[in-house]
């Protein structure tokens, strides 16, 4: 085998291999680095075997024997280590002796699970978790974490590099939390999936408005989270949620790159596998008896959208009802917003209205173009006009967006001729119905 | 990007055994690890062609011929649909599908996605 392709086949095996071989060595061993160090070990060993020996037809499982070897010689030796220290501080010697068959044989759900746990433990910033699960988990370099973030190289492997010093400093090992403890630490797991996928959905810098490569590896946190904790419903409607979500991401940009609203869509380029999953998925969270997380709502929304085959068959009434339930657990004035978006579908344009009103006093909603494009489109809905162009000149003025300033205007102006009332142009905003 | 992984059916199959509980668990045992893995979409097994059928189109006639069929090597026994980064990768799940579970032989094919018809 040429060296470049050997090279090029390790590449691959590290990619589809590194989480469960590292997600095994950091039980066995303790810290990341050591055993993120043994892994890379295992795979120069690889090349120098194969390189004369040829690949063997099983290299998984070549690559899984060396390292639990590497392991074992390691810690062997760091017992004996220890032990001697002990002896020569004349003091009893802690037994350090593990049973090493007995935690080389753990569940690998388990090692992986504990894994993900350690990269997006609470006590890093929520860069650095995410960083450290791309790297860890989805076995993608630091150039390519980097690339994906748009950030450079050296950044990344700063932050990568911190975030392991913290955990190291903090006495944070291999655990895997009781089950009291499990859920609120999956909350932090699901916000770092769920961060990794918005920013590859609504990049919020570079020159592309989606990063789909970041939304397949959200993807694949989310899939991998979900089967190792099936009956958690939260974690399924989070995977419900980005899979009806992903099955729009083609439809989402149109042929120069600008964003097509959710109105909008080609409904026949969305991908029915996709929406096969998610829709799958929410039968499981029914079936499971859970509906009532933010995760599970915001996919319940997202099914409605998913099962309308046109725009027009959206069951309106039915969003609704998931928004008042969603804004009582969120309290959070943009998903009112997308609440008064559902209520002025549903129930027309004045209760829509009487919904975003309160909203325009807000403190925290001041300077959110979005508000006042959403208040002038009710308006101009219920045949208000120039209160109606008010707040789209509102909305063109607060938007650092060129091209949404420019639809404003024209909307205001449409407006001030009151072309608008004769044919009321119903626009969706396609708001993310999180933040 | 998608991959199709397909075994084919082996004589046996063809002649309706159905897989042994170990080779069950075995199946079971890959679907677990893909799905783990995060990158195994879906994937179904199917029956023999004796309860399926074959449509052959000629000048727009349509004979539809009932099963079996001869060549058992030529029948798909089973598909799984992986979202993977390279052939490459796709390959090393489906050694893995092959390790496991003993089949005869696997064709890894890439789905057609709507970006390649532009």
């Amino acid at each position: 085998m040429e060296a470049g392709d050997l090279d090029a086949m390790l590449a691959t095996l590290w990619r589809v291999d590194s989480p469960r071989i590292v997600a095994r060595l950091v039980r066995l061993v303790g810290d990341l680095d050591t055993a993120e160090e043994l892994a890379q070990d295992t795979f120069v060993a690889a090349i120098e075997k194969w390189r004369h020996e040829g690949v063997p037809s099983n290299p998984a499982g070549w690559l899984n024997t060396t390292a639990r070897f590497l392991a074992v010689d390691r810690i062997r030796r760091r017992d004996t280590q220890r032990h001697k220290y002990h002896l020569v501080a004349a003091t009893t010697p802690r037994s350090t002796d593990l049973d090493i068959g007995q935690i080389v044989d753990g569940d690998l759900a388990d090692d992986l699970l504990g894994l993900i746990f350690m990269a997006c433990h609470p006590i890093l910033p929520p860069d650095a978790r995410s960083a450290l699960t791309l790297k860890l988990v989805c076995g993608l370099t630091t150039g390519e974490v980097a690339r994906a973030f748009l950030a450079p190289e050296a950044t990344i492997a700063q932050r990568v590099v911190r975030a392991k010093r913290t955990l190291a400093a903090a006495d944070i090992r291999f655990e895997l939390p009781g089950p009291a403890e499990r859920p609120t630490r999956l909350d932090a797991v699901r916000e770092v999936i769920y961060l990794v996928f918005n920013e590859g959905y609504s990049a919020t810098s570079g020159d592309s408005w989606v990063r789909p490569e970041l939304c397949s590896e959200a993807l694949r946190l989310g899939r991998m989270l979900a089967n190792l904790t099936p009956d958690d419903t939260e974690t399924l409607g989070l995977l419900a949620l980005i899979e009806l979500q992903a099955s729009r991401l083609t439809a989402r940009v149109g042929p120069h790159g600008d964003p097509v609203l959710l109105m909008d869509q080609d409904r026949t380029r969305w991908d029915r596998l996709l929406i096969r999953r998610g829709l799958a998925l929410i039968e499981r969270i029914h079936r499971l008896r859970g509906t009532a997380g933010p995760y599970a709502l915001q996919a319940a929304i997202a099914a409605c959208h998913a099962r309308a085959t046109t725009a027009a068959d959206t069951d309106w009434p039915r969003i609704a009802a998931l928004y008042d339930g969603l804004v009582q657990i969120t309290s959070s004035p943009v998903v009112e917003l997308n609440r008064a978006v559902a209520i002025g579908r549903a129930f027309g344009p004045q209760a829509g209205l009487d919904v975003v009103r309160p909203l325009l006093d807000h403190p925290a909603m001041r300077g959110y173009h979005l508000l006042p494009a959403v208040a002038g489109d009710l308006s101009c809905g219920a045949g208000n006009h120039e209160e109606a162009r008010r707040y789209f000149l509102d909305s063109a003025a607060l938007t650092a967006n060129t091209q949404q300033r420019r639809t404003m205007q024209r909307r205001a102006a449409d407006c001030a001729t009151h072309h608008a009332g004769s044919t009321p142009h119903q626009q969706d905003h396609d708001l993310p119905p999180e933040c | 990007m998608r991959y199709m992984v397909m075994h084919y059916e082996t004589e046996a199959m063809e002649n309706g055994v159905t897989p042994t509980p170990e080779q069950q668990a075995a199946i079971g045992e890959y679907m677990k690890e893909s799905a783990v893995a995060g990158v195994l979409l879906g994937g179904e097994g199917v029956h023999p062609s004796s309860s399926g059928a074959r449509l052959e189109i000629a000048d727009g006639n349509v004979r539809i011929i009932d099963g079996p069929f001869a060549e058992a090597k030529e029948l798909i026994a089973g598909f799984a649909i992986l979202e993977v980064d390279s052939l490459a990768e796709a390959v090393e799940h489906a050694r893995k599908f092959a390790l496991i579970t003993g089949v005869e032989r696997i064709d890894v094919r890439r789905v057609v996605e709507f970006s390649d018809l532009q």
